[in-house]
C-alpha cells in the first residue's frame, strides 16, 4: 500500500502516455485497483471472480482471461499472466477509451481494429490465429448459457450456422473438397464490416468521482 | 369532392338547425370514434351551456329527430342523419387514398418527404374549395386537436419508441427537449418582441407575452420527414434517437409552455411572482404527467395479466388505459403528453408478454394506423387552411420569424451540445450537430396549436400565417434538401441492416464484455442503472404484472406444441411450393445456381438465430424493437420464434432415431451426378448421420423402408425440418467422422455406384412400414455395422430431411451451401 501511495507523478506521466488516460482516470482506476486487488500489487484472477457484480455476467470467465492475455498487452507477445499489476490492467482498459471530437479518421480506424482484435482474441483461446468451431462454440454457449436447456442446445446450432456464415461470406468460391478451418483475423473483420461499434465498445472513463456524476447526469 | 360535401353540408347544417354546436358535438364524437371508439366520454362543449348525451355512432337521431310521416315512404333520403360519419369518412378516405398513391411511385417519396405531398395535395383541394367560395371545414378546434388528434399521433410515437437507445440517450434526449424548448421558446420570443418594437413593421401591438407564445408553438419540432431520411440513409443511431425523442418530449414541453403562455397572455400584468408560479406549475405538470403515465402504464399492464380468456378485446384495453391517462391528465390539467407517452413505454414491454401474439400485432397495427391517419390528417388541412383562411401577411414579422426559428435553433444546438458532449461517451461532432440543427422541422403540432389559439388574440391571423410560412418553409425546403446533405456532409452511420448471425453474437459479446469490464472498473454508467432496474423488475415487477413469469412452465409448453402444429401446417403449404418442379439439372448447373437460394434460406436461418438470440440472451441488456419508422410496424417474430422452438424439440424427438426421415426419392439425387463420380465427394456432407439410416442401408431390404415413409403422416413433421436440420448441421460431426475416414473413403465410390442402380429402382416401390420401426430399434446395437457404411447412410440421410418430397432439384442446394464447412472432418486429412 505504501509502495503504491508514494508512486510518484512521472510513473503516472508514463502510465498517461501509454495507455491515454488522464491523470484523474488513472487516479480512479488506481483506486479501483486496489479496491480489487486488497492493497496487493497485483491482481490474480481469483481476486477477479470474486466482483459480486460480475456474478451474472454470462462471458464472465472470457472477460477475466482477457486481462491476463499477453495479446491485450500491446506487446507482441504470446501467452498468459498468472497476475498482473497496475499497467496491465490500464493496458486492457484502455482499449475501451471512447474516441474525443479530436480522433482523426485514421486513429478511429486502427482503435476500431484494436477492439476488434480484443474480441478476436476472447474468442482464440489458443492463440494460434484462428478461431475455430470449437472455440467459437464455447463463446456462443457461455453467451447463452443463462437461458437454461434450451441455449445449450440452440448455443451449438448458431455457432455452426454462425461459422457456415463466416465461411460463405469469406470463401464464396469454395470448391466441395475444401474445408473451412477456422476465422482468421482478416476474416473477422470481414464478417463484422460495418457494425457499429461506437455504442458498444465503449466505457466513459470518469474523471470525478462516480457518485457525484451520477446525481448531476440524472438531472439533466 | 368530399370536401365540398363537407363544408356545403356544414353550412346547410347551420342554417337549418339552429344548434350548431350540438352538431359540432357530434361531429367531435363522430371523429372519436373514427380515432379509435374512445368516444365513451362526450366532450363538453367549449361554451358549456348544453350537455348532450353520448352520441351513438350511427350519427345524430337525437339531434334530428325524423320528422313524422303520413304515409309509408317508397324511397326516402335522409342525408342530415348520416352526413357527419358520411364525410368524416370520406376525408379519411380521400387522406388515405393520398397515402397510397405516394407510394405507388416510391421514388418521389425518395426525394420529396411525404408531407410535402400531402401538403401540396391539402393546398390544391384548398385551391379548389377557394375558387367555389367555399369555408374551410371546422374541424380543427381546440378540443377536437387535444382530445382526438393529438392522442393516437403521440401514443403512436411512443409506444414504438426504440427502448434500448432511447434509455442509453435519455439525458441528452430530454436536455435537448426540454431545455432545448426553453431556449428556443424564449430566445424566438425575446427576439421577436424586439422586432416589434421597430416601427416600420407595424406590429408594436404586439405584446411580449404573446410573442412568447407564438414562438413556443413555433418550438415544436415535428421532424417526421427527417426521421425517414435518417432512416433511409441510416444515421448513427445517437442522433437518430435524439431527434426522435427530442421531437417527442418537445411536444410535450410545448403544450405545457403554450397552455401557460396562453394563459398569461390574458393576464393584463404579469408579476414576478406569476414567472416562478410558472416555472413551478411546469415540473408539476411535467412530472405529474409522467407519473399519471406510470400509474396507468402499471394497471394497464395487471389487466392484460388477466385477458386470457377473453382475447379478443385485449387490445382495447390497451387503447382504453393510454386514453385514460390521457384523459385525466388532461383534467388535472397536466401534461397529458407525458402521460400517454409514458403509460405506453411503462405497459409495453409488460403487456407484449401478456397478451397473445394476435392482439400484439393488432396493438401495433392499430397504433401505427391511428396515429399515421391523424397525422395525414393533420398535414392535409394544414394544406387547405393555407389556402382557405384569411391571412395576414406582414413581410417584417414573418421574414424574421424565420430567421430567428433558424438561427436560435442552430445556436440552441450548438450550445447545448457543447454542454452536454462531456457527459456523452460518444460526443456529437460538427456533422451531428448540424443534422441535429437541420432536423428541426415544424409540423402538425404547430399548425394545431397557431390554428386553435384563442380568439383573444388580437394578431392571432398573423401567427397562423407566420405559423404556416415557417411550415412550409422548413417542411419543403428542410425537408427536401436534408437528404442530400446528410449525404453530402457524410454523418457518421450506423449500419443496422446487418443481418448476420455473427454481428449478432458480437453485439451480445460487446454488451457483454463492456458490462463485465464496467463491473471491473467500477465505474458504472446507464448500464448500472439498467441491471438495478433489471434485478428489480425480475424479482418484482415481472412477478406481479405478467401472467407466466417463469421461462417456461408446462402449459407454454403446451401452448406452444397447439401453435407448433398450426405452424407445421402453414409451413408444408409454403415448402410445397418452393420446390414444386422437380427438374434434371446437371451437377455443374447446380453449383452456379447455388448462389441464389443460398441466400434465400440463410437469411431465414439468420432470422432464427436472431430470435434464439435475443430470446435467451442474458436479460440485462435486452433490446427490444430496435428502429421503427415512425409510420412503419417492426415485424414481430414471434412466429419465427415458435419455428424455433418447434425445431428444438423436433431435434430432441429426433436424436433417438431417425423416425422421420423423410422420403426423399432416392432416385433423383443420382440424376444430377455425373456417372462416375463418388456421391459424398460431390454432394453431402458426411455429418448428418443417423444410426438408424446408417442401420437400414447396409442391405438392400432396408431401402424401401425409405420409400415407405414417402407416404407416412409424419411427413410433414419431416418436411417442416428443412430449417432445423440446417441449424443442426455439425452436430454430431467430428465425433463420429474422424473415426473411420479411411474405411469410409476406401469404401465409398464402389459403393455408392452400386447402388445407384438398386436404389432408383426400388424408390418407387413402397415397402411396408415395419422395415422402419425395425431399424429403428435396431439402432443401438448397430455401431460397428454403421462405422462400415456410414458414408453411404449419410448421402440418404442428408437429403431425406432437406427436401420435402418432389424437390428434385432443389436440394443438392442446399447441400452445397452447406458443403465447405461441413465437410471438414472428413476432408481435413486428405488436404494435410
Amino acid at each position: 500500500m505504501g509502495a503504491s501511495q508514494t508512486r510518484s507523478e512521472n510513473q503516472y506521466q508514463d502510465l498517461m502516455d501509454k495507455t491515454g488516460f488522464s491523470l484523474e482516470q488513472i487516479k480512479n482506476l488506481h483506486k479501483r485497483f486496489q479496491q480489487l486487488s486488497g492493497n496487493e500489487d497485483t491482481i490474480s484472477r481469483e481476486n477477479l471472480e470474486t466482483i459480486p457484480a460480475l456474478a451474472n455476467n454470462p462471458i464472465r470467465k472470457q472477460i477475466i482471461e482477457a486481462f491476463f492475455d499477453k495479446r491485450n498487452q500491446h506487446q507482441n507477445e504470446v501467452g498468459s499472466l498468472e497476475e498482473i499489476g497496475f499497467e496491465q490492467f490500464l493496458m486492457v482498459m484502455s482499449h475501451f477509451r471512447p474516441p474525443t471530437l479530436k480522433t482523426t479518421e485514421e486513429e478511429r480506424e486502427a482503435m476500431r481494429k484494436e477492439k476488434l482484435r480484443f474480441l478476436f482474441n476472447m474468442h482464440d483461446t489458443d492463440n494460434d490465429g484462428t478461431i475455430t468451431l470449437v472455440e467459437y462454440r464455447k463463446v456462443v454457449e457461455e453467451l447463452l448459457s443463462k437461458s437454461g436447456a434450451i441455449g445449450q442446445e440452440a448455443a451449438k446450432a448458431i455457432a455452426d450456422a454462425a461459422m457456415l456464415e463466416v465461411a460463405s461470406t469469406n470463401v464464396p468460391h469454395m470448391e466441395p473438397d475444401d474445408f473451412y478451418e477456422g476465422i482468421t483475423f482478416e476474416h473477422f473483420e470481414q464478417i463484422l464490416k460495418g457494425l457499429e461499434m461506437e455504442t458498444r465498445m465503449h466505457i466513459r472513463f470518469l474523471d470525478v468521482d462516480t457518485t457525484t456524476m451520477r446525481c448531476g447526469k440524472s438531472t439533466s | 369532392m368530399s370536401l365540398e360535401l363537407l363544408c356545403g353540408g356544414l353550412c346547410k347544417m347551420d342554417l337549418k338547425i339552429t344548434r350548431p354546436r350540438g352538431v359540432l358535438l357530434i361531429f367531435f364524437t363522430v371523429l372519436s370514434l373514427l380515432h379509435g371508439s374512445r368516444g365513451e366520454i362526450p366532450p363538453k362543449p367549449t361554451g358549456g351551456v348544453t350537455i348532450l348525451p353520448p352520441v351513438k355512432p350511427d350519427g345524430g337521431p337525437q339531434a334530428y329527430p325524423d320528422a313524422e310521416k303520413a304515409n309509408l315512404p317508397v324511397f326516402t333520403m335522409d342525408y342530415p342523419r348520416i352526413q357527419l360519419p358520411f364525410e368524416i369518412t370520406l376525408w379519411v378516405l380521400l387522406a388515405s387514398f393520398a397515402k397510397i398513391g405516394f407510394n405507388v411511385y416510391h421514388k418521389i417519396t425518395i426525394w420529396v418527404p411525404e408531407t410535402c405531398l400531402l401538403i401540396s395535395i391539402g393546398l390544391i383541394v384548398g385551391g379548389i374549395m377557394h375558387s367555389v367560395h367555399e369555408e374551410p371545414p371546422a374541424v380543427l378546434t381546440t378540443n377536437v386537436f387535444f382530445l382526438y388528434m393529438l392522442p393516437p399521433i403521440v401514443l403512436d410515437s411512443g409506444y414504438f419508441m426504440p427502448t434500448r437507445p432511447f434509455f442509453e440517450n435519455i439525458g441528452t434526449v430530454l436536455w435537448f427537449a426540454v431545455v432545448g424548448t426553453l431556449w428556443n421558446s424564449i430566445g424566438i420570443g425575446m427576439s421577436l418582441f424586439a422586432i416589434c418594437q421597430i416601427e416600420a413593421f407595424g406590429v408594436q401591438d404586439i405584446n411580449l407575452q404573446e410573442n412568447l407564445l407564438f414562438a413556443t408553438i413555433i418550438s415544436a419540432v415535428d421532424p417526421v420527414a427527417v426521421l425517414s431520411v435518417f432512416e433511409d440513409v441510416s444515421v448513427n443511431e445517437q442522433l437518430y434517437i435524439v431527434v426522435f425523442g427530442e421531437c417527442l418530449f418537445n411536444d410535450a414541453v410545448t403544450v405545457v409552455l403554450y397552455n401557460m403562455f396562453s394563459f398569461v397572455a390574458n393576464m393584463p400584468v404579469v408579476e414576478p411572482v406569476d414567472v416562478f408560479l410558472g416555472v413551478a406549475r411546469f415540473f408539476v405538470v411535467g412530472l405529474g404527467g409522467m407519473g399519471f403515465g406510470i400509474l396507468f402504464g402499471f394497471v394497464a399492464a395487471f389487466t392484460t395479466r388477466f385477458t386470457s380468456k377473453v382475447r379478443e378485446i385485449e387490445p382495447l384495453f390497451i387503447f382504453m388505459y393510454s386514453y385514460l391517462a390521457y384523459l385525466v391528465a388532461e383534467l388535472f390539467a397536466i401534461s397529458s403528453i407525458m402521460a400517454i407517452v409514458t403509460c405506453a413505454l411503462t405497459m409495453k414491454y409488460y403487456v407484449e408478454e401478456n397478451v397473445s401474439q394476435r392482439s400484439c400485432t393488432t396493438i401495433r397495427h392499430v397504433v401505427k394506423m391511428l396515429g399515421s391517419i391523424s397525422e395525414t390528417l393533420i398535414f392535409f388541412f394544414l394544406g387547405v387552411v393555407t389556402v382557405t383562411t384569411e391571412h395576414e401577411w406582414n413581410w417584417g414579422y414573418i421574414l424574421f420569424t424565420l430567421l430567428f426559428a433558424f438561427v436560435w435553433r442552430g445556436l440552441g444546438v450548438l450550445v447545448l451540445t457543447q454542454i452536454i458532449n462531456p457527459f456523452r461517451t460518444i460526443p456529437f461532432n460538427l456533422k451531428d450537430q448540424f443534422g441535429l440543427a437541420y432536423g428541426g422541422l415544424r409540423g402538425a403540432i404547430s399548425f394545431a396549436l397557431a390554428f386553435t389559439l384563442p380568439d383573444t388574440i388580437g394578431r392571432k391571423q398573423l401567427f397562423v400565417t407566420a405559423t404556416i410560412a415557417i411550415i412550409l418553409f422548413t417542411v419543403f425546403l428542410q425537408g427536401i434538401s436534408i437528404r442530400p446533405l446528410i449525404e453530402f456532409i457524410n454523418v457518421r452511420r450506423t449500419n443496422r441492416n446487418l443481418d448476420t448471425i455473427n454481428v449478432e453474437i458480437h453485439c451480445r459479446l460487446m454488451e457483454h464484455t463492456i458490462a463485465g469490464i464496467e463491473d471491473l472498473c467500477g465505474q458504472w454508467s446507464h448500464f448500472y442503472w439498467k441491471d438495478k432496474f433489471m434485478k428489480f423488475n425480475n424479482r418484482i415487477l415481472r412477478r406481479i404484472l405478467i401472467r407466466d413469469s417463469r421461462a417456461e412452465s408446462s402449459i407454454v409448453a403446451l401452448y406452444k406444441k397447439l401453435e407448433l402444429q398450426n405452424a407445421m401446417e402453414i409451413l408444408d403449404t409454403v415448402s410445397g411450393d418452393i420446390s414444386a418442379a422437380p427438374s434434371i439439372v446437371s451437377l455443374y448447373e447446380e453449383k452456379k445456381s447455388s448462389a441464389k437460394p443460398k441466400k434465400k434460406f440463410l437469411a431465414a436461418d439468420l432470422r432464427n438465430m436472431h430470435d434464439i438470440l435475443s430470446k435467451n440472451m442474458y436479460k440485462i441488456r435486452q433490446r427490444t424493437v430496435a428502429f421503427t419508422g415512425k409510420h412503419t410496424l417492426p415485424n414481430d417474430n414471434h412466429t419465427k420464434e415458435i419455428l424455433i422452438r418447434r425445431h428444438a424439440s423436433i431435434r430432441r424427438s429426433l436424436r433417438p432415431g431417425s423416425f422421420q426421415t423423410s422420403v426423399v426419392p432416392r432416385s433423383h439425387k443420382y440424376f444430377s451426378l455425373p456417372a462416375g463420380k463418388s456421391l459424398d465427394s460431390n454432394f453431402f456432407p458426411p455429418e448428418r448421420l443417423s444410426y438408424a439410416a446408417g442401420q437400414e442401408t447396409m442391405s438392400e431390404v432396408a431401402y424401401p423402408s425409405r420409400r415407405s415413409r414417402f407416404d407416412q403422416p409424419t411427413r410433414s413433421s419431416s418436411r417442416a425440418m428443412m430449417p432445423l436440420r440446417r441449424l443442426d448441421t455439425l452436430k454430431e460431426a467430428p465425433s463420429v467422422d474422424i473415426l473411420d475416414e479411411e474405411k469410409g473413403e476406401s469404401g465409398r465410390t464402389g459403393r455408392a455406384m452400386s447402388r445407384t442402380n438398386s436404389s432408383y429402382s426400388d424408390s418407387r416401390v413402397p415397402a411396408p412400414r415395419r422395415h422402419f420401426s425395425s431399424s429403428a430399434d435396431n439402432d443401438n446395437g448397430s455401431a460397428d455395422n454403421f462405422r462400415n457404411v456410414h458414408h453411404e447412410t449419410e448421402e440418404e440421410e442428408q437429403q431425406q430431411p432437406l427436401s420435402p418430397s418432389p424437390a428434385w432439384a432443389a436440394e443438392p442446394r442446399d447441400n452445397t451451401t452447406r458443403n465447405p464447412l461441413l465437410r471438414r472432418p472428413q476432408w481435413n486429412p486428405k488436404k494435410m
